[in-house]
């Protein structure tokens, strides 16, 4: 190439293009020669891109095209770094009787050498070489640790090329074949490629929308749409559940807080508390009759508690109670049965309903009250004596067992939908079948470490 | 770093050793390879015009390794079945010095480290685990090398070279050895694999329309 153009001190890198030597066509070398081939767009030939005189080391026919989703010469700036994307290749696998296939994309900038994109039915990876050697651990190297993070086993499998243009910073053949393992922790992805014998690359994808991709390679129109759970797709949930969970946390110490305060607050006091004896000797006639008074003090309505205790054996009463206001006449009408029966049979002793008995009058306004009690029971011969306890502003708690209840639901569901999506991810690797479930709670407790 | 000017004794054109240690180097207009003796300067060989390449890199750059401000001054030009790649002589200001590895853009920086023992050829194997400098390292890749040229200031003599043998190994971090079977006795170097950015590189070469 005959340089043009004026001298300078420091000389510029110039862009070479070459001519074909099988079809004649331009080829341009965008990485300045750091690429080893290079693909001529015309006529599929694969040539030496180091090689002056550029010798072609393979034609491939391409049963099909792939075109780019990026076309090359498309620039974007990818993690601060301007990238240009030089080369482009269609690889897939074969899986129970299924052919899967993907697309992969050289990136290139002239400092900063190369980076990969891979994408795979509108799932995007962000993928650069890696420098360090990750761990191998667990039983049969299921796993691979990188600086502290562990990455799970998700599937090995044999690669082939089957359509390539562009340059590629290795020598690139269409079928040639290499042994991919990829180990997961979402949203990364770590793979070790193996060529025959000779050597071992590793590199880390990080998984990048195809949104992301449009707006870095300002491409126009819109992504394919993802389809499905990408091996290293992040959940949309775990960050959900984590945060529903940390949440319903804080919520729940805010709810046992109140709770305790509440109870503290609570004057808990016995207003009222008296004895009485039903004779049934003398069932004839009205046996209604009204206590003495007694005073719901304070400035607020609060739950009033209501306890019966009868001395009641092999048999029942029933009393009708009338909380009554005396100021405005405000009744508050309910009933209450009291049972108790015991005895023996072939498998020992047994015994059913119980002597005692309260109730909770929610939301009971100050001021002075009476109880009119009426008692019932069936005609057989005896007393009973029963008493009956009034405790003013009493301290509930079924509302805080409602709260957390509230609480605890949600949670739950967002966590069930976050195992159904780590099982819809675990289900396209090698660990399928089965261990899915347990594979994806495995992954859900190890996920949330970071 | 003392500068010393001295003559092509080819040529005639001023030769000036900007490393002390440096043992040989290359006169810029003529190419010829010369070697410094306790007397004068002497060519020893001629570099064949060194082929295109696309390294940001070229003598004079600066850059920082660790706090410590570093000058390209000299290199050697490899190539192997996969591309080629430079190892830059670089000097610190104190006068160490270390080279400074660019493979397709993948940097390192090692210094030649004197460890005993080093493994033979044959029996550093892919896979292959070695402790040196409490570092445990894994043999990466064995490759077999083609000196291409040699540029600039270097420490040693090394012009006559044709297939030369290097074994990389890396560790779990992001350490990085090479042992190198360039002569009789294997040599070891002990680095890390370095961002282009922490480099903070200085008079780089620029590329056309980046």
């Amino acid at each position: 190439m005959p340089e043009t153009g004026p001298k300078k001190e420091v000389p510029t890198v110039s862009v070479r293009s070459l001519s074909c030597p099988n079809c004649g066509g331009t080829v341009t070398i965008r990485s300045f020669g750091q690429a080893i081939n290079v693909v001529c767009g015309s006529c599929h030939s694969i040539l030496d891109a180091q090689d002056p005189k550029v010798q072609v080391l393979q034609q491939f026919q391409a049963a099909m095209k792939f075109a780019p989703l990026i076309p090359l010469g498309t620039r974007g700036k990818l993690r601060g770094t301007a990238y240009e994307v030089i080369g482009f290749q269609r690889r897939q696998i074969e899986s129970d009787g299924e052919i899967y296939t993907w697309g992969e994309y050289v990136l290139f900038n002239p400092f900063k050498g190369f980076r990969y994109l891979t994408e795979y039915n509108g799932h995007w990876n962000d993928v650069a070489p890696l420098r360090t050697l990750p761990i191998m651990s667990g039983l049969r190297n299921i796993s691979v640790v990188l600086l502290g993070q562990t990455y799970k086993h998700f599937q090995t499998a044999q690669a082939k090329t089957v359509f390539v243009i562009g340059e590629f910073p290795w020598q690139v053949r269409v079928g040639e074949t290499v042994t991919v393992m990829d180990y997961v922790a979402p949203p990364r992805v770590l793979s070790s490629e193996t060529t025959g014998d000779n050597e071992v690359t590793w590199s880390l994808g990080e998984y990048i929308s195809g949104a992301d991709i449009w707006k870095t390679f300002s491409l126009p129109g819109k992504p394919p749409q993802a389809v499905g759970v990408y091996e290293n797709q992040p959940s949309p949930l775990t960050a959900t559940v984590k945060a529903v969970w940390r949440t319903c946390g804080l919520l729940l110490v805010g709810a046992v807080l109140l709770f305790i305060i509440h109870t503290a607050l609570a004057k808990d006091k016995v207003v009222f508390s008296n004895s009485y004896t039903f004779d049934t000797y003398n069932l004839a006639g009205e046996h209604s009759f009204i206590t003495n008074s007694f005073e719901f003090s304070g400035s607020r309505a609060a739950p009033v508690k209501v306890a019966t205790s009868a001395n009641v054996d092999n048999n029942w009463i029933y009393l009708n109670y009338a909380l009554v206001n005396e100021d405005t006449g405000q009744t508050y009408d309910f009933g209450r049965e009291i049972s108790y029966y015991s005895g023996y049979d072939s498998d020992g002793s047994w015994s059913e309903g119980s002597r005692n008995d309260s109730v909770v009058v929610p939301s009971v306004p100050p001021g002075h009250y009476f109880l009119r009690i009426e008692p019932e029971r069936d005609r057989n011969p005896g007393r009973i004596t029963y008493s009956v306890t009034i405790t003013h502003d009493y301290p509930v708690s079924y509302w805080f067992l409602i709260a957390v209840g509230l609480l605890i639901v949600p949670a739950i569901l967002i966590t069930w939908r976050s195992i159904n999506f780590e099982h819809m991810r675990w289900q396209e690797s090698d660990h399928a079948s089965g261990s899915g479930l347990a594979s994806a709670l495995s992954s859900m407790s190890s996920g949330g470490d970071e | 770093m003392t500068e010393r000017t001295s003559f092509c004794p080819n040529c005639g054109a001023p030769i000036a050793f900007r490393w002390s240690s440096s043992v040989q180097t290359v006169c810029t207009f003529c190419k010829s390879i010369l070697v410094r003796t306790d007397v004068d300067i002497k060519k020893v060989g001629q570099v064949a015009d060194l082929p295109p390449d696309a390294s940001p890199i070229q003598i004079n750059t600066e850059g920082t390794y660790g706090n410590h401000n570093f000058v390209v001054v000299g290199r050697i030009i490899y190539q192997y079945d996969q591309g080629g790649w430079n190892e830059w002589h670089i000097v610190f200001n104190d006068g160490t010095e270390g080279w400074l590895s660019d493979a397709q853009d993948e940097y390192m920086i090692s210094f030649a480290k004197e460890i005993p023992h080093l493994p033979t050829q044959q029996d550093a194997k892919l896979g292959a685990n070695y402790q040196w400098s409490g570092i445990v390292f894994t043999v990466t890749s064995r490759t077999l090398a083609h000196y291409v040229g040699v540029e600039g200031e270097l420490p040693f003599q090394y012009w006559d070279k044709q297939d030369v043998v290097f074994i990389d190994l890396r560790s779990h971090a992001s350490d990085f050895a090479t042992l190198d079977y360039s002569d009789e006795n294997p040599v070891l170097y002990l680095g890390k694999a370095v961002d282009f950015d922490d480099l903070r590189l200085m008079n780089t070469r620029k590329f056309e329309s980046w």
